[in-house]
């Protein structure tokens, strides 16, 4: 009893040590993107302060003008300049988006469910078909359905998102008239009036294209790992135990692969939210991929900033997720104290 | 006898590869921009003989565009992948034989460049840097050097263990002596390899960010300034400004792609096989 | 009407060999069993005693169809008197032959060990597989382990339960008791014993001569891929003159109660084997016919023997 209780304390302690390390690793992370990213649009020759007055013209009042140079702290040096920026962020404060002139704070928030719900499409049919293809390569290692998914993983991975995306506006759009250009909401109508079904609609080709893009790397992971499983001691030992191929995958391969490809498809937000920013652009869909770009064209300082700590954060969220995943599902992590 | 033909059969059609991306290269380059200025008469045609690709809006031949932005790309691919295969050998060569403080700080870098969004990181860049070529090559510079660095870090720490290393510290050689004499030569083909293969990546990204608008002005030739274009003109029913500049693209993607794995073929055989 | 059956399992010059791609790509032939000849009676644990790296294990998967498929396979098997096939080896595997493996490899990781011996038929013989669990003296809560968490002589005996719940006539044992303590092995043993009794018969692959003798009923002594001398147990009992070939007299010298004798010389590698009899580079009486080509089998005082010279 005394031995169990000893145990457990130090698999606690363990578990305590690895999520404090972990914390601290992503805070600093997370600051480092702060601070470059501070860093890189501080180095830039646009100025924001100068470029809001340029956006707004001759009506800023006085207030507005203090309010704003107060905000970049234009007369500060750069390291305070950014602890104060900093703190504001901390509280919330994203500052207010030139172009839009609302506060990105909101901007992100309503721009992030768009992205989400294309995303999170994308994500999951991608990580379903991928991780289905992969089996189907696994299990015909070198025949031909493998020979040719093989081909067709190789020629995507060479194919740019936005190139895609235009052929599908092209085929679908524009020849078949299937689905509208652009906008995802049709014109003349608020956005408060937009059906769940019109914005669905206006969903499925940037998804389809970001999908269509992003399963070969799920397909080819899992594709290795199942060849792995089946050339395994235990496969052999259940095939003579009669086991056919079918039995084979259903018992030891799904069981073996599947961890894998989850916490594979929960590391790849970067990749993924890097591929929505060019389906976005082309399908001018109003998530926070094209609301980036239009950042930096336009000098917009403070939403391109927001956006890109966003985007870091999303990523993180992402990796962790696939590190706590590794740990409920793998036994040998989680029955360590048992 | 099978692995001399196997060998040669991989180097020549490497050579084949490497001839053809040359020839294209070299072409867009040689095209003058003079050559590509069209008239308002030739506006919108369809592919024809004269103009293989057809022309856009604006009369230009989309075919010469498209080897004078392939060229673009090229260029732009191989000098950032270049600096980016730098940075990977310093941070990888670093990582393993330095200390491990070192080796956690860099594996920290590593984490935090692949912890934003690349597309996103070479907007940033290329805002920082004022837009035009200088960002691009900056922002693909910065991030494509994360995997080669790994693979490089993993195969230094597999050196390190090797017996004429430890002869060569036995017999008072200085670190430097047997990085330069020793590792560098073995990296030298992992080296090459790795930046073939990032190529691919590097075109593709500048296509990417040049079609976002962050890259060349708009009225130079750059494959995603013309894809970008097109995207004005294809409820027109222009879609040959789409469809040919952006298929040649993933021809040469495809090819220098399998230029590099041609030359990790014939490099090393054995990890090859899958 | 049932007919009596000889022999459970026969078979007539096995050769099994790899197509190796060595260096530089170029093909290599290793042949891991050479014209192997050996039977198999109901009611009988035959053991098959050999140093490590002769080709036992892979006797098993051969008998079984399970080889990799860069293996050429030559000589024929028959299961109660009838060639088996490929298809028919497929539907026996699991059924009518069992598989001891060697180690905890086989066992899928992921998957708890009360499952896993259950195996995949239905319906689940749950309550005999914790009876047999029982028996070998693995605790109830075995069951509800992964395999990470067993010693190597817990996994043992799990493997060991895997065959003898499926009730195969013929269970091949591959090295099932190293690593289980002296009471466990003699538990695991006594079941073979046990199993045999019925009717069936278990192929007990094993190094330690001492242990087959002591509960198999015959031995076939195996050597660079083949059987050089298949005696009964009790010749081993009786001494170096009850049996037959050089290399099984050799073999009894090198047990420590014997006078721990050991054989000079090594056994040949796989890729680069001798012609003629396979032991003739380090035996004593060797003359040129041994060099030139292997012994057939001849039956010499009701064991089977490959030498020109036993009596």
């Amino acid at each position: 009893m005394m031995e169990r209780g000893r145990v457990m304390k130090r698999i606690l302690g363990r578990i305590a040590y690895r999520t404090l390390t972990y914390g601290a690793k992503v805070i600093s992370l997370l600051l480092a993107v702060s601070v470059i990213s501070f860093a890189l649009v501080s180095a830039s020759p646009v100025d924001p302060v100068q470029q809001y007055i340029l956006r707004v013209g001759t009506a800023v009042s006085p207030e507005q003008r203090e309010e704003i140079e107060d905000y970049w702290g234009v007369d500060k040096p750069p390291d305070e300049r950014y602890m104060d920026w900093l703190s504001e962020i901390l509280h919330g404060n994203l500052g207010e988006s030139l172009v839009y002139r609302r506060p990105v704070a909101d901007i992100i928030g309503e721009r992030f469910l768009n992205s989400l719900a294309l995303m999170f499409c994308a994500w999951l049919f991608s990580g379903v078909i991928g991780f289905s293809l992969g089996c189907v390569m696994g299990m015909y290692k070198d025949r031909w359905p493998d020979r040719i998914l093989k081909k067709i993983c190789y020629v995507l991975s060479c194919v740019p998102t936005f190139w895609l995306g235009l052929l599908f506006l092209l085929v679908f759009s524009v020849w078949l008239g299937w689905f509208p250009i652009g906008f995802s909401t049709p014109i003349g109508v608020t956005s408060g009036e937009v059906t769940i079904w019109q914005k669905m609609y206006h969903l499925i080709l940037p998804a389809f294209t970001l999908c269509i893009l992003s399963f070969v790397n799920i397909a080819l992971h899992t594709r290795q790992k199942l060849v792995e499983v089946l050339n395994s001691e235990y496969v052999l030992f259940a095939r003579a135990r009669g086991e056919r191929e079918l039995t084979v995958l259903r018992r030891h391969g799904l069981r073996n692969i599947l961890l894998p490809a989850v916490t594979l498809q929960f590391a790849s937000f970067a990749e993924l939210f890097g591929g929505s920013v060019m389906a976005e652009n082309v399908f001018s869909y109003p998530g926070l991929g094209s609301a980036v770009s239009e950042a930096g064209l336009n000098a917009d300082v403070p939403l391109l900033l927001g956006v890109t700590l966003f985007s870091a954060l999303f990523v993180c969220v992402g990796n962790m997720t696939a590190n706590v995943l590794y740990g409920i599902i793998d036994p040998q992590i989680r029955e360590v104290g048992e | 006898m099978i692995k001399w033909n196997q060998r040669t059969k991989a180097v020549a059609l490497a050579a084949a590869m490497a001839i053809l991306l040359l020839l294209v290269y070299a072409s867009g380059i040689l095209i003058p921009e003079y050559a590509i200025t069209g008239s308002f008469l030739d506006a919108g045609r369809a592919p024809c003989p004269a103009h293989p690709f057809g022309t856009d809006a604006l009369g230009r031949d989309l075919f010469l565009r498209t080897l004078k932005g392939l060229s673009v790309s090229m260029t732009m691919g191989l000098a950032a992948s270049a600096l980016s295969a730098v940075i990977a050998i310093f941070v990888g060569v670093v990582s393993a034989a330095g200390s491990k403080y070192m080796d956690g700080i860099l594996n920290w870098l590593i984490d935090l460049v692949m912890g934003v969004p690349h597309t996103i990181l070479i907007i940033l860049i290329s805002f920082a840097l004022g837009r035009g070529l200088w960002g691009l090559f900056v922002g693909i510079a910065a991030t494509h050097w994360c995997s080669l660095a790994r693979l490089i870090r993993g195969e230094v720490l597999k050196l390190r263990t090797r017996h004429y290393v430890a002869v060569s510290r036995k017999l008072g050689k200085s670190s430097g002596w047997i990085l330069m004499f020793h590792l560098l030569p073995h990296l030298a083909p992992q080296f090459l390899v790795g930046l073939i293969l990032m190529l691919p990546h590097a075109i593709l990204h500048e296509a990417s960010i040049s079609f976002l608008g962050f890259g060349l002005p708009p009225e130079r030739s750059a494959i995603g300034i013309i894809l970008s274009e097109s995207m004005r003109y294809i409820s027109t029913g222009m879609w040959w400004t789409a469809v040919f500049p952006g298929l040649t693209l993933v021809l040469i993607v495809l090819l220098v792609d399998h230029l590099g794995e041609c030359l990790r073929e014939v490099m090393d055989p054995y990890s090859a096989q899958e | 009407m049932e007919k009596k059956i000889e022999n459970l399992l026969e078979i007539q010059d096995l050769s099994v060999s790899f197509r190796m791609y060595g260096n530089g790509l170029e093909q290599t032939e290793l042949q891991v069993i050479s014209d192997l000849s050996l039977t198999v009676r109901p009611g009988e644990i035959l053991a098959i005693a050999g140093s490590s790296g002769s080709g036992k294990s892979l006797l098993a998967l051969a008998v079984l169809g399970l080889l990799p498929d860069n293996a050429a396979v030559s000589g024929r098997l028959y299961y109660k008197g009838e060639e088996l096939t490929r298809a028919w080896q497929k539907q026996l595997r699991g059924t009518e032959i069992a598989l001891v493996p060697q180690s905890i490899a086989y066992l899928d990781p992921l998957m708890r060990v009360g499952g896993q011996a259950d195996g995949h038929l239905r319906p689940k013989m749950t309550g005999k597989r914790r009876e047999i669990f029982d028996r070998l003296g693995l605790p109830k809560q075995t069951e509800r382990l992964y395999p990470f968490q067993l010693s190597g002589g817990m996994a043992r005996r799990v493997l060991v339960s895997t065959a003898l719940l499926t009730g195969a006539d013929l269970m091949i044992a591959d090295e099932p008791t190293p690593g289980m303590g002296l009471k466990q092995a003699l538990a695991a043993l006594q079941m073979f014993r046990d199993y045999a009794s019925e009717g069936k018969a278990v192929v007990l692959i094993t190094h330690d001569i001492d242990l087959a003798v002591e509960f198999a009923d015959r031995v076939a002594v195996f050597y660079a891929g083949t059987t050089v001398e298949t005696a009964r147990a009790s010749d081993f009992k009786e001494g170096e003159e009850a049996l037959r070939h050089p290399y099984s007299r050799a073999l009894w010298n090198a047990l420590p109660q014997n006078g721990f004798h050991p054989i000079e010389g090594f056994q040949p590698y796989a890729g680069n084997l001798p012609k003629g009899c396979l032991f003739a580079p380090r035996c004593p009486y060797k003359t040129e016919e041994c060099t030139k080509t292997a012994p057939p089998v001849q039956k010499i005082r009701g064991g089977e023997v490959r030498c020109y010279y036993a009596s």
